[in-house]
């Protein structure tokens, strides 16, 4: 099989389908891995990874910190919070003054959308995006369709829906991106004041109503209300919010079928998702978890097979 | 690639399976506590094969097996032009306390076999691991690593590669030494 065609995962959008077939490929192995009772290899004992987070994140950064880990990479971690960017530094200078220390691979966050491809024509490493502002999120994107390949066995011809703040989501727009690649139909749900303009273009339609979504789809993509992006009010309130499109038991079991619930976390419980709906059979929120650090592993792995000596 | 010669005809291997065959039970008896490791890609349908062979001479069903994925204990990732993609792994099982017998096609260099033992590890200790090869070139090895089992031996240069070719998968058995472009 041939290399990845991209030097970097900037995002969903620059990879072909062969590439997410082969990073699919490759996470069924460290999936296998991780399980093992032994969880470590030892491929990337001569790469080392910085992890750069200009954002708040928990579960994507702990997530790449252990796929690191259990690639054997050598980890550095920065924080914008504690660092010199608040001494008014540049992107460029603190990232040059990390390369500096021989950095081979650049996990990034970061609240500007674009930074990771700014970065990428700027520096010599290999990046990841690990989420650049309302763009992308390509690894989130990335797990979730393996989720769903592993739960149905193929993405292929299924019906997904992402409901709720589409405009200020990269996991979203990720998300449409690659389940369209791998062939799924993808439509979104959510108050018209939290929709993209330019929806259309995506080829994606969008429902008001939840439970007309709900009842066409076969997977909810359950998103978070990103009170922290939300500059002006674009519903009244939360809690009717909650009320007209969060998604409890009784939505559930008043559809014609079954469907699976996922969720790229952190869950806001009691909004978009009730905690009887997030815990239950339904939800795969943690195999998307466990998914995460097996396709971090493998986007590393491939990444790291092109970084030269 | 030009062909130089064939090393071993469908017959001749499947006298050397059945030799090899002998020669394990000579030391594993009854294979209760022994566990066959194929090497992914190229050692797994030898292992197959050997299997099989076993099967029929102990005439049972019980012998513990595996195939081992190498890819992420490599230790030429960054060497290749091509990535290192990986194989499937199917290894449900414990390695604690086994003998195990690890198996290949052709035993070259001896780095495959150096990251297969390092990938072992991740199952469990195992009491012992030997090493049984179809073809062992000899002169050649980069580590000092020795198989306890080996179907023929040969001599062989650096630009000579030696192909193993499968009924399975190209209609018939045999083993070609070949000059590479």
């Amino acid at each position: 099989m041939s290399n990845l065609s991209v030097d970097h995962l900037l995002g969903i959008k620059y990879l072909k389908k062969s590439d997410i077939d082969l990073i699919f490929k490759t996470t069924d192995n460290f999936k296998k891995i991780i399980n093992q009772p032994i969880k470590k290899v030892p491929s990337l004992r001569d790469i080392t990874i910085a992890n750069l987070f200009f954002e708040n994140s928990t579960r994507t950064k702990l997530s790449f910190e252990l796929a690191e880990k259990r690639l054997s990479a050598d980890v550095i971690n920065f924080a914008a919070g504690s660092s010199s960017v608040t001494k008014g530094e540049t992107l460029l200078d603190t990232v040059n003054n990390i390369l500096a220390m021989k950095v081979d691979i650049v996990v990034m966050r970061h609240p500007k959308p674009g930074a990771s491809v700014f970065l990428s024509r700027n520096i010599d490493a290999k990046i990841v995006n690990a989420g650049d502002g309302a763009h992308e999120h390509p690894t989130q994107a990335l797990l979730d369709a393996y989720s769903i390949r592993e739960k149905y066995g193929k993405v292929e011809g299924k019906k997904i829906v992402v409901i709720g703040d589409i405009l200020h989501s990269r996991v979203a727009l990720s998300n449409i991106y690659c389940l369209q690649k791998l062939g799924a139909e993808v439509k979104v749900c959510g108050p018209s004041s939290l929709m993209p303009k330019h929806l259309h273009e995506l080829g994606v339609t969008h429902f008001s109503d939840l439970k007309e979504a709900l009842n066409w789809c076969d997977i909810a993509n359950v998103l978070r209300i990103q009170l922290e992006r939300q500059d002006v009010n674009y519903f009244p309130s939360l809690r009717e919010y909650a009320m007209v499109y969060g998604i409890n038991k009784e939505v559930l079991d008043s559809l014609e079928k079954e469907i699976t619930i996922m969720h790229p976390g952190p869950i806001n419980r009691g909004i978009e998702l009730s905690s009887d709906v997030a815990d239950s059979k339904h939800s795969i929120i943690l195999d998307q978890v466990e998914n995460g650090v097996a396709i971090r592993m493998a986007v590393l792995y491939l990444l790291a097979g092109k970084v030269k000596n | 690639m030009i062909l130089e010669r064939q090393i071993l005809n469908q017959r001749d291997i499947q006298i050397t399976i059945e030799r090899l065959c002998h020669q394990l039970i000579e030391h594993h008896g009854d294979f209760k506590n022994t566990v066959i490791v194929g090497v992914q890609p190229r050692g797994k349908l030898l292992s197959n094969r050997i299997i099989i062979e076993l099967k029929k001479l102990l005439n049972t069903n019980n012998i513990e097996s595996g195939s081992l994925d190498i890819s992420f204990y490599r230790d030429d990732l960054r060497r290749r032009k091509e990535p290192i993609v990986p194989e499937v792994m199917d290894m449900n099982l414990s390695l604690e306390s086994k003998n195990v017998v690890l198996i290949d096609d052709v035993l070259f260099t001896g780095r495959s076999i150096r990251s297969a033992i390092d990938a072992l590890m991740a199952f469990g200790r195992p009491n012992s691991v030997e090493l049984l090869t179809l073809i062992d070139r000899r002169f050649s090895r980069e580590l000092p690593i020795q198989p306890n089992y080996v179907g023929r031996t040969v001599d062989s240069i650096d630009y000579e590669r030696v192909i193993v070719e499968w009924k399975e998968e190209n209609g018939k058995d045999r083993i070609l030494m070949v000059k590479s472009n």
